[in-house]
């Protein structure tokens, strides 16, 4: 996994958002045991007790459980990671949407760019802005 | 009980204070870097937490002891200038350190030498200056101390060793030491840090951890740093 800080929030809020990435998108897959706090801070360059407040947090949330012995897997439930994927994209289009309204664009031409985008131009060209 | 613990803490060359009444504490499986323009302090701080110095005023203890004998077993120091005597060869240098440091783990540094494909038998006056920092931060970080005092780890070298350094730092992690980590180099470190001082001019600008800052301020320490001390 490739690890990135940005120098506008805290490392712990950033360390839970990329491992939600990477159990969303399978780099974790569900039921996989998680690596040691001390590799996972190692492999990401971080201090090992911020990645063990992310792993916490993330304990709580349920995306992640631990066993005492054998350490911490994700989740198994499907339903739960949907959710996760669900809202890091929310916030994806939120982020997208107000960075295109500070650029002065309207409703309907965010759209018409993102249909152009996305190749469906034609399709819904000349449509009611549906 | 703090690893380190500095009270009112004052050290003068002739009439220049180099720290005026510096109090702070480290507490144990912290990592803390150390903060501060040129000529803050840093050197002198750590000089005399090691006992190379000793206090004008106020007190230094390491976990409740005066800097001395005691604590040299527990210290494992890294002096800003490489010190590591050069015309031994890799396996005397072990020797060396075990003869030296009852808590030496001369396997984990043989593994990190390997790692590095560094060979027994090459002299320290052999390698480059990169190589040699990477030797001797091996050399120090494989004693089982209870306080580790980096002076400057990461000056000086090229970025790819600056990440070998630092993850060499996280991987000997221990939640029962502490390790203070002086530098002016802070995007690159401020990762691996809980908490951060800043001195400038002797004396203590602030005490904090580092996500502290970030939710605080909005902004990196490395931001912060720049508008504190701003030239």
């Amino acid at each position: 996994m490739k690890w990135q800080f940005s120098n506008d929030a805290p490392i712990y809020a950033q360390l839970i958002e990329q491992i939600k990435v990477g159990i969303v998108s399978g780099a974790f897959p569900p039921g996989e045991r998680l690596p040691s706090v001390r590799d996972l801070a190692t492999e990401a360059g971080v201090n090992p007790n911020t990645m063990q407040r992310a792993l916490a947090e993330l304990e709580r949330d349920g995306l992640v459980y631990s066993q005492r012995t054998t350490g911490r897997f994700v989740t198994e439930d499907k339903t739960m990671i949907e959710t996760a994927k669900r809202s890091l994209a929310e916030r994806h289009v939120k982020t997208f949407l107000a960075a295109m309204l500070r650029l002065g664009f309207q409703r309907e031409e965010i759209m018409t760019l993102l249909r152009q985008e996305t190749g469906e131009e034609g399709e819904f060209h000349g449509g009611s802005g549906v | 009980m703090a690893v380190l613990e500095c009270k009112d803490l004052c050290k003068n060359y002739g009439r220049a204070a180099a720290l005026d009444h510096v109090s702070f504490a480290v507490e144990p499986g912290h990592i803390v870097g150390l903060l501060g323009p040129n000529g803050s302090g840093k050197t002198t701080l750590i000089k005399l937490a090691n006992g190379l110095l000793t206090p004008t005023s106020g007190e230094i203890l390491v976990c409740d002891t005066a800097p001395g004998k005691a604590t040299h077993a527990w210290v494992s120091y890294l002096p800003e200038r490489t010190s590591i005597p050069t015309w031994m060869t890799t396996t005397q240098l072990l020797d060396f350190y075990q003869d030296f440091y009852a808590d030496f783990r001369r396997d984990a540094a043989e593994e990190m030498l390997q790692h590095l494909n560094i060979q027994p038998r090459q002299r320290v006056k052999q390698m480059s200056k990169g190589t040699r920092e990477k030797v001797q931060l091996i050399m120090v970080m494989s004693r089982a101390a209870k306080l580790y005092l980096l002076d400057e780890p990461i000056g000086g070298v090229d970025p790819a060793t600056r990440d070998y350094i630092l993850s060499t730092i996280i991987g000997n992690y221990n939640p029962e030491a502490a390790v203070v980590i002086s530098t002016h180099l802070i995007s690159d470190v401020e990762k691996v840090l809980d908490e951060v001082i800043f001195i400038n001019q002797g004396r203590m600008v602030l005490q904090a951890s580092v996500d502290q800052i970030r939710e605080e301020k909005g902004m990196s320490v490395d931001e912060l740093f720049r508008e504190v001390f701003k030239c």
